[in-house]
């Protein structure tokens, strides 16, 4: 979390030219360091996975791993959830496998273990043993608005009554079938993404881990506690990997979870946009955007200093939200030097030092999936307009 | 005590090897004819624009064509409808063709099979083609994806007070993949979900968490198709709907946490 808050503070981004794997793509990554070099824990071996070590590095950062113990402590290992977004898991170690195939009869090699580490679930499935929890658990996979799903799905299981806590998160790592994919269909930008820019011309991708315990407020809250105050979801029913022109699913997106939060536009200090850096996308988001807000709110995309961490985005940008919110700035969007002004939008290009009451985060998805969140701080839930 | 989940079934589909429709497998697990294992057939979708319906695979066309019937028993058609898809994988032999692609000399992918990769792939087509601007929540939990889908659309019923539509689907992997993940055939259950009783409503249904073993089917060929696909884990409540008995019934999720769903006739 400090290096993370750092990093924003002095606008540094973490993209460089792709030099992953075998991959032989004039693009541009954002890797994380070190992962080869990461160690599962003994219980957890079969597990073993590029992205599975991504997500036990993430669990043992910033005393995450304490607050989950200690909550299952409190409340009941059966009582808290596990809901995690990817969009790939560890895909990558199949693609690796089918390298390896015998040449003879084609079999995967015999230390491939399908349910541990390509299975889409694998994710959350290595969560729930290494915290041995014993309550629900499912991973939401819907592409890049996978992991602020999860949040609604966990929302709902915390109001039914079924668990008290739930650890909720993304993970996603790159993988030869995301950056290929991703080039087949024209959307790599050669050099680091710039959202918004008016030169825009495609993402990098970006690998992340980012995990949150969700649970009821409660009045023992520290006043730095971030709150979910809304929640908004729809579907394009337009195109599988194109968005809707006019942003129309996420125009609803945003009305929703303004009117799940009971409040209006105006209150709204910063929005933490999808800004993919594609052409489209962002044209697309922004349309939605200046319906839904008539008055200029200031914005920018995380998605400059990350790269576009798919599965990974939507809880990358809730923490990055979080942060906005205890520390009191608005972060610029990174990258980007000539903002598009044909899309209407106050997107910042230097962080500005503010208090924020409430932040929004969007996320949206091939498959025309969307969702926006909201979130604000426990200090100032007296004053919600 | 963790709560009961309360809503009301209004519409069924169901389509598996053996299976073609809700309609005639309810006499087969009501026990009025015997259960016969044959080849999954699924129908053509033929809600998809002419473009998507070539692209389409079997796990997006068995989701629509299960979807269908529940959703045309209940009388819903055109309704914009809140849903829920399960899947314990994608599209399997999509998978394969992009690895295959991937380890070889030339690893350009196509833009289709790009697309079709992401788990979700079918919840986009069912979107389109039925129109729905709805939420979905796409979700995977390996064998326990069936359970995991019926919890979810539960909630999304009982907290956000509104009908919602479960698909549950599984298309099997061709080699070399199928030899470490044996799903024999293509196998969907739809179930389409109301908070209140209504004119359509078939059954309610009450369900929590139990830690009791999940019930298992005397008919061996039924049992090994429980086991052998994620959805069909949902089979054992629809018997209880087809034999029209108000009883209760155990179904599998997760190794150590399974559904009691106890289920009373409308």
């Amino acid at each position: 979390m400090q290096q993370t808050l750092d990093a924003l503070l002095q606008a540094r981004q973490a993209l460089k030219p792709c030099d992953f794997e075998t991959v032989d793509l004039p693009t541009f990554i954002g890797e994380v360091e070190g992962l080869n070099d990461v160690n599962m824990r003994d219980d957890m071996a079969d597990y073993d996975c590029r992205n599975n070590r991504l997500a036990q590095l993430g669990l043992e950062q910033d005393g995450f791993n304490d607050a989950v113990n200690a909550a299952a402590a409190k409340y009941g290992q059966d009582r808290i959830g596990v809901f995690l977004g990817t969009s790939t898991a560890g895909i990558l170690e199949t693609e690796l496998a089918f390298r390896n195939r015998d040449k003879l009869t084609g079999t995967l090699p015999e230390d491939f273990i399908y349910s541990k580490t390509q299975n889409t679930y694998s994710v959350a499935d290595f969560t729930r043993h290494y915290f041995k929890l014993a309550g629900p658990a499912a991973v939401v996979s819907s592409a890049c608005s996978s992991s602020a799903k999860v949040f609604s799905v966990a929302r709902r299981m915390i109001e039914a009554g079924l668990i008290d806590a739930a650890v909720v998160g993304g993970v996603d790592t790159l993988c030869l079938t995301t950056l290929y994919g991703f080039n087949s269909l024209g959307l790599l930008s050669t050099q680091a993404c710039r959202p918004y820019d008016i030169a825009r011309d495609g993402i990098s991708i970006g690998e992340a881990a980012a995990f949150a315990l969700l649970e009821r407020p409660s009045h023992a809250m520290d006043d730095s506690a971030v709150l979910l105050l809304g929640i908004g979801e729809s579907s394009d029913a337009y195109h599988m990997s194109s968005p809707h022109p006019d942003g129309l699913g996420a125009k609803m997106a945003m009305q929703q979870a303004l009117q799940s939060a009971s409040m209006t536009p105006t209150d709204i200090d910063y929005i933490n946009l999808h800004g993919t850096a594609t052409p489209s996308n962002d044209a697309a988001e922004a349309k939605a955007v200046t319906a839904v807000f008539t008055q200029a709110v200031p914005c920018s995309s995380s998605k400059g200093a990350t790269g576009h961490t798919l599965g990974a985005a939507g809880a990358v940008e809730a923490v990055i939200c979080a942060l906005a919110l205890q520390h009191g700035f608005i972060p610029s969007g990174l990258n980007t030097t000539e903002v598009d002004a044909e899309l209407k939008l106050d997107y910042r290009l230097e962080n500005q030092l503010q208090p924020l009451k409430r932040v929004m985060s969007n996320s949206f998805g091939f498959g025309g999936t969307n969702c926006s969140l909201i979130f604000g701080l426990a200090g100032t839930k007296g004053d919600a307009g | 005590m963790t709560p009961k989940l309360t809503a009301y079934i209004e519409g069924i589909g169901l389509i598996g090897p053996g299976f073609n429709d809700w309609a005639s497998g309810r006499q087969i697990l009501a026990g009025q004819q015997p259960y016969q294992s044959a080849k999954t057939v699924i129908p053509m979708p033929e809600l998809l624009p002419a473009a998507e319906r070539r692209r389409a695979s079997d796990i997006v066309k068995l989701t629509l064509a299960t979807s269908l019937q529940a959703i045309i028993e209940a009388g819903l058609q055109g309704e914009n409808l809140p849903s829920v898809f399960s899947f314990s994988n994608g599209d399997g032999l999509n998978c394969h063709s992009i690895c295959e692609m991937l380890a070889s000399d030339d690893r350009e992918i196509s833009p289709t099979r790009f697309h079709n990769s992401v788990h979700n792939a079918a919840a986009g087509y069912w979107s389109i083609a039925t129109k729905t601007m709805a939420t979905s929540s796409v979700l995977c939990a390996f064998d326990a994806s069936f359970g995991a889908g019926l919890l979810d659309a539960l909630t999304q019923v009982t907290v956000d007070d509104t009908r919602c539509i479960l698909m549950a689907s599984d298309t099997p992997y061709p080699e070399p993949m199928f030899s470490k993940r044996p799903i024999p055939d293509n196998c969907g259950i739809a179930l389409l979900l109301a908070p209140r009783q209504g004119g359509n409503s078939i059954a309610q249904i009450q369900v929590s968490f139990t830690h009791d073993e999940a019930f298992k089917f005397s008919d061996t060929a039924l049992e090994a198709l429980r086991i052998a696909i994620p959805s069909a884990r949902g089979l054992p409540l629809l018997q209880l709907i087809a034999k029209g008995q108000a009883n209760s019934v155990v179904l599998d999720y997760l190794d150590d946490l399974r559904l009691l769903v106890e289920v009373k006739l409308c």
